[in-house]
């Protein structure tokens, strides 16, 4: 029993630092049909950059923020001056993120090393919690809130807000929203940046738990597209879904089939893409 | 421009360009014969990306799969039961171009149904399965460590001379080239590209259009796994990181760069990649800049790749006469 609940505990905290990753895959995908192979790169970059403000301010609640921002403005920028010229061509655009996640792996070897480096989290959150005789690290239950603030925020904004109306009219048809007079380019910028912005607070939040070290990037890429397979391309909801399941399959398929772990986890994405590629919930 | 004379002036430069390879190469020091031997072995991969890429339309991000299972085939085989290093090194070629083939078949099943985008992720995710395979299962591939060749095949021929053995590679790419070349002729490559271009017109004149891209994808695999048999013998080791996705990505992203649709341009690709990864390396710390900045500017401005640029160019000054005459700069729209 024990077991099993340390387990599932684990593969929802876990899930809980891939929703942070998937979801903003997922958007974009959802707004763009950009499916963005530089995402791992936001993710290792937010690690690393947290890393400089620590080392430079020294403050762990600082580097969050930063990092997250500043990740935001190089999506912002990639989107604006190189993706969007493309214009609509699902190949050519997968092909240049694909480029632009190399030239982020060599940048983030030259300015940071090729150490493997860690994120101190403040003392705080180091401690256990006693829960029915059982321990639950402080910092877990930290990244599961987090996750849940954050998905819920963007849950509130997408549904509650005037930007929100206009991302789901993107989503749904994009050329209709032009029609009726959504700027669609500046929806796609926002919803670009906010996706790098979401990967790069996983990259802080993860480097506690993953560390920072070159290579991460395209090793959290597969994980981030199981969830976005899983859950459906284009919805939140499903988004968290897909980040629990894979968070719990990837634990539990290690502890119980260690020889199969990761086919236990990439085997269900292929058979979910083969009977709906659209994902459990996503939509046509 | 008249079809049938450049088709033939290419094959002869082609021809040209191989017989030169194999007279210099071999003549140069070992370095080179051992990065010509590795760019040689990924533009076999790189062609079976570009039967699925450029004459089925199918763009696949899972190719390293079928490398890999070739690849560990011949090392298995070598390491656990001293299989593969005589004469018996033509029955592993066969065993694994049939295993490559039969995985390819496999996932076939699930993969080609799915287009664009979904096709992409989904070989991906195929992919995914074989590396976590090779990467757990400790009892078969020994895990993260994976398998040391200790030597290579010795039949008469003795490849464990770099020299002999870059022979070898260079008569299985040219031998693979040559058929491809044919099968990309044939009717049924025609029906491919007819596929590529209209699917839907492809079904209505009766092609089974699933059928011809699960018999592509199957060829795909098949050469994906002689190109591990290969790999493995040039490599030594064989282990998770053959089958990481970054390999599957390079293939891909050296058929663009050489020019889909063309079967050399992936070996053209590939000669850039290892030429940039293994040479620039020594001289600069920054080759990788170069790399990325070379994939970037070709996608950007090279949807044709490298093999593209005669036309490239053609259309370029086309554009500028006509621009002389106060036309529109943009180059017509296909």
């Amino acid at each position: 029993m024990q077991f099993w609940l340390i387990q599932a505990f684990n593969g929802i905290s876990y899930g809980a630092l891939l929703f942070l990753l998937g979801s903003g895959l997922s958007l974009i995908f959802g707004v763009m049909r950009i499916v963005n192979l530089s995402h791992g790169s936001y993710f290792l970059w937010g690690g690393y950059i947290a890393l400089s403000v620590i080392w430079a301010t020294g403050s762990w609640g600082l580097s969050l923020p930063l990092a997250a921002l500043a990740v935001a403005l190089i999506g912002l920028v990639m989107e604006r001056v190189f993706l969007r010229p493309l214009g609509f061509d699902p190949l050519r655009q997968v092909l240049l993120t694909v480029g632009f996640a190399y030239l982020f792996q060599q940048g983030a070897l030259d300015i940071w090393g090729g150490n493997n480096m860690e994120i101190n989290p403040p003392s705080a959150l180091t401690h256990s919690v006693v829960l029915g005789g059982m321990y639950f690290p402080l910092y877990r239950l930290f990244m599961i809130t987090t996750a849940l603030a954050i998905g819920l925020t963007i849950w509130l904004g997408m549904e509650k807000t005037r930007v929100g109306a206009m991302v789901r009219a993107t989503v749904d048809d994009a050329q209709m929203a032009r029609g009726v007079g959504i700027d669609t380019n500046r929806v796609s910028m926002l919803i670009f940046a906010l996706g790098a912005l979401l990967a790069a607070v996983g990259g802080v939040i993860g480097g506690a738990f993953l560390g920072v070290y070159p290579g991460l990037d395209f090793e959290v890429l597969p994980l981030a597209f199981a969830v976005v397979i899983i859950g459906g391309m284009g919805s939140l909801g499903g988004a968290a879904i897909g980040a629990m399941l894979v968070g719990l399959a990837d634990n539990f398929g290690k502890a119980l089939f260690p020889e199969l772990a990761y086919f236990t986890l990439y085997a269900p994405m292929v058979l979910i893409l083969a009977i709906k590629p659209t994902g459990l919930f996503g939509r046509e | 421009m008249s079809a049938t004379m450049s088709q033939k002036a290419r094959i002869l430069a082609v021809a040209a360009v191989l017989l030169a390879l194999a007279i210099i190469v071999p003549l140069s020091s070992s370095f080179v014969v051992l990065l010509a031997t590795r760019a040689l072995v990924f533009a076999i991969l790189a062609m079976s990306v570009d039967i699925l890429l450029g004459f089925a339309g199918l763009a696949s991000l899972g190719q390293a799969a079928y490398l890999s299972v070739g690849a560990y085939l011949t090392a298995i085989l070598a390491a656990k039961y001293q299989f593969g290093l005589g004469w018996d090194f033509w029955l592993v070629v066969l065993f694994a171009v049939l295993l490559g083939a039969a995985t390819a078949a496999f996932f076939g099943l699930f993969a080609v149904r799915a287009t664009g985008v979904y096709f992409l992720m989904i070989t991906l995710a195929l992919g995914q399965c074989v590396w976590g395979l090779a990467y757990r299962w400790n009892s078969l591939t020994n895990g993260d460590n994976g398998i040391n060749l200790t030597s290579r095949p010795n039949f008469g021929l003795d490849l464990a001379n770099e020299r002999t053995f870059f022979f070898l590679v260079f008569a299985f790419f040219s031998v693979t080239l040559l058929m491809l070349y044919v099968l990309v002729r044939s009717p049924f490559g025609r029906s491919l590209e007819g596929i590529r271009e209209r699917e839907l017109r492809m079904q209505i004149l009766g092609y089974n259009t699933w059928l011809h891209k699960y018999i592509a994808f199957v060829i795909a695999g098949a050469v994906g796994g002689l190109s591990g048999v290969l790999w493995a013998h040039t490599n030594g080791l064989v282990s998770p990181d053959t089958v990481v996705l970054t390999t599957s990505v390079d293939a891909l992203l050296m058929v663009v760069l050489g020019g889909a649709g063309t079967l050399v341009g992936g070996a053209i690709g590939s000669a850039i990649v290892f030429g940039l990864r293994e040479y620039l390396s020594t001289l600069v710390p920054w080759w990788q800049y170069v790399l990325g900045g070379v994939y970037v500017l070709t996608i950007l401005y090279m949807p044709m790749g490298l093999m593209g640029l005669p036309a490239r160019i053609r259309q370029w000054r086309g554009a500028r006469s006509r621009s002389a005459n106060g036309q529109s700069l943009m180059p017509a729209q296909s």
